[in-house]
């Protein structure tokens, strides 16, 4: 399977709250040896121990990241790749802007330039008492 | 390429012809149609064949949208959704969102999207909460006005993380916009588009943006698909131990202060008592809603002043 997010998470527990042990990117090429509850175990690429993604960060195409017209052909008519940049991108956000110019975008970027960290989110968790002693597989 | 732009623009020539048409019909048709064409001699045996593969990847749905282009459209559909109700640009309340909006995010049915989730307030005193595709979220102060505790704010969060998890944006394009771009984008192999591609593509972007956006501000969802993110929502909230009764909490409120014929939620979602009861059905838990000390203080900290 590929990776079809610009970041995808490999943990160390099939759950959402276990430990970040390997961060993967799109168009990352996967080998899976078990599914749990929306979970994958993986082996992350160039490395030995396994790990556990979420299946909403695959999919089973192959993610071509520089696609040429004999990978296009073969997407449109089998639509067992997908191509890395096609259709709505940078490009077109980009004439879009063009045409829109009373729309800022600044926002935006700013938004998504905001991460917060998996250490931030575990302390929130349990000040707030939340996720009870074992839920969650931890 | 001459002859798959030929192709391509005789599959369009049948999305035009059958117009409206549904994805399987439309397949059947593009078969029934190109073997026509060929025993009247107008397209070779080797044209027909092309134009039903084409139309095979023509015949999709937004399904076929991937991560990354639905990241595209939900960040141009929340440009113009910051651009009509501004920003509210206090750091703590931000970051206190974003806090507690990705803790719920990571326990949804879809934790990975292409760019992440995020969330920002927006300035407007409308009872008011978006998801754009791909995991921009934006809530106005007049709804969190009507949360009293982090669980409330928690159910508000968490109901519109599943409108992203269950793509209910990219339902509200046209289905002949979806199909028009993924020929475009069948015919095209190229990564970077020139001249009169580019030129098809960004309309067919705009009018996608144009969809989205004057379903989630005018329109709203089927009382269907609210049903749907509310019942994902209820599932979000018990992964990760918050009290569903906090989504009882905040439409309770709502209900007080929606004003009829207002231009917000008033228009655009069901009506606060029939939500109550929708989920009611599935929500047997009626005990009120329990107060944790610890999340209290740091709900009245980011967003007691709201």
């Amino acid at each position: 399977m590929s990776v079809q997010v610009r970041q995808g998470q490999v943990r160390a527990t099939p759950s959402f709250l276990g430990k970040v042990i390997a961060t993967l990117s799109y168009g990352d090429r996967v080998e899976t040896l078990e599914e749990k509850g929306g979970w994958v175990r993986i082996v992350p690429p160039g490395s030995k121990a396994t790990g556990w993604i979420h299946s909403s960060a695959l999919t089973e195409k192959r993610v071509v990241l520089r696609a040429g017209k004999k990978e296009a052909d073969v997407a449109a008519s089998t639509g067992e790749l997908a191509l890395a940049g096609k259709g709505f991108n940078a490009d077109v956000e980009a004439a879009f802007k063009a045409r829109n110019r009373e729309i800022d975008f600044t926002w935006i970027d700013r938004m998504q330039n905001l991460s917060v960290p998996p250490g931030k989110i575990d302390a929130f968790v349990q000040e707030g008492k939340l996720f009870p002693a074992g839920e969650g597989g931890r | 390429m001459t002859r798959i732009r030929g192709t391509a623009a005789a599959a369009l020539l049948l999305l035009a012809i059958l117009g409206g048409t549904g994805c399987a019909t439309l397949e059947e048709a593009a078969n029934v149609g190109t073997s026509v064409a060929k025993s009247q001699g107008i397209v070779t045996g080797e044209q027909a064949k092309s134009i039903t593969r084409v139309t095979k990847a023509v015949a999709k749905t937004f399904e076929d949208i991937t991560p990354e282009q639905e990241h595209y459209i939900g960040r141009s559909v929340g440009a113009v959704l910051v651009n009509k109700f501004k920003p509210y640009p206090n750091g703590p309340a931000n970051d206190y969102l974003n806090l507690l909006g990705q803790t719920l995010a990571l326990a949804s049915d879809r934790p990975e999207t292409f760019g992440g989730y995020h969330f920002l307030i927006l300035d407007s005193p409308e009872i008011n909460a978006f998801a754009a595709p791909g995991g921009l979220i934006f809530i106005s102060r007049g709804m969190l006005r009507c949360c009293g505790s982090e669980d409330a704010v928690a159910a508000v969060l968490a109901h519109e993380i599943a409108h992203i998890q269950l793509r209910h944006g990219l339902q509200a394009i046209d289905k002949s916009r979806v199909t028009e771009a993924l020929t475009t984008l069948g015919a095209e192999g190229a990564k970077s588009y020139g001249g009169q591609n580019l030129a098809d593509l960004t309309k067919v972007f705009e009018g996608s943006i144009s969809d989205v956006t004057s379903t989630l501000v005018n329109n709203g969802y089927s009382r269907g698909f609210e049903r749907e993110a509310d019942a994902a929502a209820i599932t979000i909230l018990n992964r990760v131990g918050y009290d569903p009764n906090g989504l009882i909490a905040m439409l309770t409120e709502m209900e007080k202060h929606l004003k009829p014929g207002g231009l917000d939620f008033a228009k655009t979602h069901p009506s606060p008592r029939s939500r109550i009861d929708d989920i009611g059905r599935q929500h047997a838990g009626s005990k009120a809603l329990a107060e944790v000390p610890a999340r209290q203080a740091r709900f009245r900290k980011g967003l007691g002043n709201i």
